[in-house]
């Protein structure tokens, strides 16, 4: 039986380039639906119930939800380039600091997005000392996979994506050159990667996109 | 010396599933018991990040987050498995694992503390969650299958630890005429004998609940 792949997705949801690019790096075909969230498709809410979010992936009829369980999911069941590394410690690290990513230093990056002024401060503290531990984790290799990107380079790949952005419209210096040398040069040399740098959404409708988010977020702030 | 430890308090649940996974790998143990307010110099070098407790240190090396640990021990372990063998199963497991933690623990624990009018609608909540659940167990024994599993080990905490928070919260969350599969598979759970035997008292979990319920209330107190 033919492989029956499918993406749903977004143009620009960072959860879902984790799986564009997990899928590129393995070679894989498959046809991607881009959902508008705003009026989320009938497929969207059967393949996903629960969430009612992207990414989906759909492998012969059968849905899979949540990015990081969808990066474990492609790596073990097409095992050409390995995402993830053999050795069970490896292993175990490479999820802790992904979930890391996605609970602290997400919502941090988030709060630094949503506030300005004064009480943009502590968020900003905040998010700089959740970004500490990733330079840590870069001594003396060019990945955090290593030689080659690996999951844990496609999980932190949002910071990749959406920080510079964020950086712009705020007029924000968050991952300084200076204090973050290692996680700057990964930054650059993730989204230089020929296979990354494909699927990377445009730079000026993200921009867009952001900005607007920003301000509404700025106004309900104020409203209250 | 041991090749194994495990950091962790007798009462907390996220404990009690490394206890509960390293039994019934048949893994010897030295368990360490932490005092959360006055935390050992071990535990604050082997999670620097969280702080928090289980640690699973293997030959001196620390792997953290219940549901990693989880992972790691079955990877390392490799008889009596606990995540099933087919991707498509684990990434199932690994969903309700991540839906469990992220919805129905926080919205149980939302239901202990509320009060009131919001009370009424966070136990409507928690409840909307355990739907899930139910219809996930129905017709089977246990979420592994036939024997208890990784998935088995994530929902114990349902069994003792929901009938404590229950206790301390004033109210009924797993009402048996509502969830009459799940009610009946927390029977069938703590009836398994590695699990049976590890099972604190229930007046331990109790109190250990109502701690941490007053500390929460003392700190918003003290805020506002």
């Amino acid at each position: 039986m033919a492989e029956e792949l499918k993406l749903f997705r977004t143009w620009s949801s960072p959860f879902a380039l984790r799986i564009v690019h997990a899928l590129k790096i393995k070679g894989l075909e498959y046809e991607t639906i881009f959902e508008d969230l705003s009026n989320k498709s009938d497929s969207l809410l059967q393949y996903n119930p629960i969430h009612k979010k992207v990414p989906v992936l759909v492998h012969n009829g059968k849905p899979i939800c949540e990015s990081l369980v969808i990066l474990e999911y492609v790596d073990e069941t097409w095992k050409q380039c390995p995402l993830l590394p053999r050795d069970p410690y490896e292993k175990a690290k490479a999820r802790f600091w992904a979930k890391f990513g996605d609970d602290k230093l997400f919502s941090s990056i988030w709060n630094v997005f949503t506030t300005q002024g004064k009480e943009q401060e502590e968020p900003i503290a905040a998010a700089v000392q959740n970004l500490k531990p990733i330079e840590e984790l870069l001594k003396e290799k060019k990945f955090f996979g290593g030689e080659t990107i690996g999951y844990l380079d496609i999980a932190f790949g949002w910071t990749a994506n959406i920080i510079s952005i964020l950086e712009e419209i705020m007029n924000l210096n968050l991952v300084d050159e200076e204090k973050f040398p290692l996680l700057s040069a990964w930054m650059q040399n993730f989204s230089n990667d020929p296979v990354i740098k494909e699927c990377w959404p445009p730079r000026d409708k993200m921009i867009v996109k952001f900005q607007v988010m920003r301000e509404k977020y700025l106004k309900a702030v104020v409203s209250q | 010396m041991s090749e194994v430890k495990l950091l962790g308090t007798q009462s907390s649940f996220p404990c009690a599933r490394i206890i509960w996974a390293l039994k019934l790998k048949e893994v010897e143990y030295e368990f360490i018991e932490e005092d959360l307010f006055n935390k050992s110099p071990l535990l604050l070098k082997m999670n620097p990040v969280y702080k928090k407790v289980p640690v699973l240190i293997h030959i001196d090396k620390p792997v953290v987050e219940s549901l990693v640990i989880l992972e790691y021990i079955d990877e390392t372990w490799k008889h009596n498995p606990l995540l099933p063998e087919d991707p498509y199963e684990r990434a199932t497991a690994r969903f309700w694992a991540k839906f469990v933690d992220e919805k129905c623990v926080l919205s149980a624990w939302e239901a202990v503390k509320s009060e009131g009018e919001n009370k009424k609608k966070a136990i409507e909540t928690a409840q909307e969650m355990f739907e899930h659940l139910e219809k996930q167990i129905a017709g089977k024994k246990y979420f592994g299958g036939e024997k208890i599993g990784y998935l088995d080990l994530v929902i114990g905490w349902t069994s003792l630890w929901l009938n404590a928070m229950e206790e301390v919260g004033g109210m009924k969350l797993l009402v048996p005429e509502k969830f009459p599969s799940l009610s009946e598979w927390t029977q069938n759970f703590i009836r398994v004998p590695a699990i049976q035997d590890s099972l604190p008292p229930l007046e331990n979990v109790v109190n250990y609940f109502q701690v941490g319920l007053n500390y929460l209330r003392s700190l918003s107190a003290n805020k506002s």
